[in-house]
């Protein structure tokens, strides 16, 4: 089985990758709504006295508290699942008023080997909105590429304000398990 | 239309702006906004036209970043129902320097007056008080309004939300800036941050 259970990724290097990136660009405040795929990285936010990580209500609380923060001189990074992507469309507009450095990290559902239906819509549309709203997508599929990917996406949301979501697919993640 | 005895918001903004100091001041789209330009322009004002349900997040984001400084939302009835989660992420934050101004008249009164929630059921008092922020209370007159303004400086003891009914009449619109790029390079500026 490729299939993993809900804390997946307990273990893997490519959290790892990502939070040594985040703390190479000193970043700030870390809004985040947990996922399964993202809770390796969050255990480690919340570790680093450095970084404060916030816990949402709603994605899209991120969104305005990202601008916030660069008002105040800090930068910040959004993580959350892809169905809460669409909870953010309309404050993304923030990213285009006031261009400010926009990076979102998205662990995908509802694309590679999905059991739970209700993930299908949004995970399918999840980049297309995204994109609609004029933020530029990059994804990560495979454990080796993580690295590169957010550096780039890093690198282009923080040096020059182009509004950046990683997707970090669903088979980069696993598969979540629901029955034996 | 008018009842008896409510506060006139632009004197209760102009109240609490009065001696700013170095707070930074975020509006809230809509009237709100229009209350803080004419209580004057200034290069800490975050002004917002749109996103709304975000005015308390973004005085969050700001209040984390600058936690010497004081950070005041003041932002309206309909536009806090639509983020009220925010009051709970406040809660769990707690910021010191973070203080919260509605400036309910009940109504969406950018809309045609629609009646709001707080008009017959939601208590944003007590909403936010449940959320986590202690120093949460209902102003009711002028002087209550400038001990807050007062209060709001000392940024070692917030968070604070406080909810003012005020009188629903529609004031002349006094329009900010509404350029973001300008109002947010502006208030970096201040801040003594540099453009990218």
């Amino acid at each position: 089985m490729h299939a993993r259970a809900d804390a997946s990724t307990d273990g893997a290097s490519w959290p790892e990758d990502i939070f040594a990136i985040l703390q190479r660009f000193e970043v700030r405040q870390v809004p985040y709504v947990p996922d399964a795929g993202h809770s390796q990285l969050i255990e480690r936010v919340l570790g680093d006295p450095s970084m404060r990580g916030i816990a949402l209500t709603t994605e899209e609380e991120g969104v305005a508290l990202l601008l916030g923060a660069w008002a105040g001189g800090q930068r910040g990074v959004l993580l959350m699942q892809s169905s809460g992507v669409g909870n953010c469309i309309n404050m993304l507009s923030l990213t285009q008023i006031f261009r400010f450095p926009f990076l979102t990290l998205v662990t995908m559902r509802g694309e590679w080997g999905e059991f739970n239906p209700w993930q299908v819509p949004m995970g399918t549309s999840t980049q297309g909105v995204l994109e609609l709203a004029g933020v530029r997508v990059l994804r990560a599929s495979h454990p080796d590429e993580v690295r590169e990917v957010m550096e780039a996406a890093a690198g282009q949301a923080y040096g020059a304000c182009t509004p950046t979501a990683v997707l970090l697919s669903q088979r980069l993640i696993g598969t979540k398990v629901f029955v034996k | 239309m008018s009842k008896a005895n409510l506060l006139n918001r632009r004197l209760v903004v102009s109240s609490l702006l009065a001696d700013r100091g170095e707070a930074i001041v975020v509006g809230g789209l809509g009237a709100s906004t229009y209350d803080i330009a004419a209580a004057g322009d200034h290069a800490r004002n975050l002004y917002l036209w749109g996103a709304m349900g975000g005015a308390v997040m973004i005085g969050l984001g700001l209040a984390l970043a600058q936690p010497k400084l004081p950070v005041l939302v003041i932002t309206g009835d309909g536009e806090m129902l639509m983020g009220m989660g925010s009051l709970a992420t406040v809660g769990l934050q707690k910021p010191k320097n973070l203080s919260i101004i509605v400036l309910d008249n009940e109504s969406y009164g950018e809309t045609g007056g629609q009646m709001s929630h707080t008009a017959a059921a939601a208590d944003l008092v007590d909403i936010a008080r449940a959320c986590g922020i202690a120093d949460s209370r209902a102003l009711t007159t002028l002087g209550e309004v400038e001990a807050f303004a007062a209060r709001m400086q000392d940024v070692s003891a917030g968070p604070r939300f406080a909810n003012i009914k005020i009188d629903a009449a529609n004031l002349a619109r006094v329009l900010s800036n509404r350029d973001g790029m300008f109002v947010l390079t502006r208030l970096r500026g201040a801040l003594g941050f540099p453009p990218i």
